[in-house]
């Protein structure tokens, strides 16, 4: 972050806030930036290119499109925790998995295609490891921005 | 993860034509970093530029896409620490108590999700950023004064290992 100077910081805060869907939009927003179209596109694929942000475009709705996510728990006894993580990692469908300091200590991410293959795959994971998962699929959301002054 | 599309639609999901599904494909990895961006897209897709920013505008009304905009690393940024920070309240305090915290800018989700009694009591999923653990609980406690939560219960899950980190396109 040592990298990133004021004005990398005011680009990432306006575009956290929504981009014109507008002929030259880019151009639009290096205006209200007070910078030009160029140096602002400069930045960006630097910003890119440094890995400082990871995208620049839709965020989607994935429920919309189809697709399903779960959040899964699972109490996993120390000496097993080994073992149980790479059951669980072998899947392609789990997007992430943590560590957490609770007896609840692996918590995992499940992203599939259809919602019919989140129980499929929890049940798989329920077999191999003879441990119960918890399943806690999002019921409402309270917010979606994942904005963060920077 | 490829976003795959397939008609016809179930309840939930939303009716997207072929050239929908086109544009989503094309631009779920980013938007061309180019001075006319939604022309770029219309060439590749044998559609003009006012048919691309139209088609834009009603998924974003829809929303099929949530926001447009830049998709930052926490990490990156220096915000180094973060807690799952899990409540249990009253379900018919969700929704205010929910919108409360989702307001404050160190809160970059929060859902409900069920109980799963007797072992989880827990129904409000909040995660809680800050530059370290101690600023983490620092915003924990400013969430508690600022939308009264000094009655509801609640647990901070501190993450101590990460083990796999696909590259979801949406998250």
């Amino acid at each position: 972050m040592d990298k990133m100077d004021k004005m990398d910081r005011n680009i990432i805060n306006i575009l956290q806030t929504g981009f014109p869907l507008s002929e030259e939009p880019y151009a639009e927003v290096a205006v209200q930036l007070g910078i030009t179209e160029t140096e602002l596109l400069n930045r960006l694929s630097r910003l890119l290119k440094e890995k400082t942000l990871t995208r620049f475009g839709p965020m989607y709705d994935a429920q919309k499109l189809g697709g399903a996510f779960s959040l899964v728990a699972i109490q996993v006894p120390e000496d097993d925790f080994d073992n149980v993580t790479e059951v669980v990692n072998s899947y392609p469908e789990v997007a992430h998995n943590y560590q957490r300091d609770h007896d609840f200590n692996m918590w995992y991410v499940l992203a599939t295609e259809t919602p019919e293959q989140i129980d499929e795959v929890n049940r798989d994971i329920e077999r191999r490891t003879g441990l119960k998962v918890f399943n806690m699929p999002k019921l409402e959301e309270y917010f979606i921005g994942l904005q963060l002054r920077v | 993860m490829k976003v795959r599309l397939r008609l016809p639609a179930l309840p939930e999901q939303a009716i997207l034509d072929e050239q929908d599904q086109a544009l989503i494909t094309l631009i779920q990895t980013g938007l061309p970093l180019s001075a006319t961006p939604y022309a770029d897209l219309g060439r590749q897709l044998g559609m003009d530029e006012s048919e691309v920013i139209t088609r834009l505008k009603r998924l974003t009304d829809e929303n099929i896409i949530k926001r447009f905009g830049v998709v930052v690393r926490h990490h990156e940024l220096g915000y180094l620490a973060n807690a799952m920070t899990v409540w249990n309240i009253p379900d018919e305090m969700v929704s205010e108590l929910g919108s409360c915290m989702g307001q404050f800018e160190f809160v970059t989700l929060c859902y409900q999700r069920p109980r799963r009694l007797p072992d989880w009591p827990y129904n409000l999923f909040t995660m809680i950023h800050g530059q370290d653990r101690s600023d983490v609980l620092t915003n924990i406690q400013t969430l508690i004064e600022r939308c009264g939560l000094e009655k509801i219960d609640h647990e901070v899950l501190f993450s101590t290992r990460r083990f796999k980190q696909r590259g979801a396109i949406y998250r």
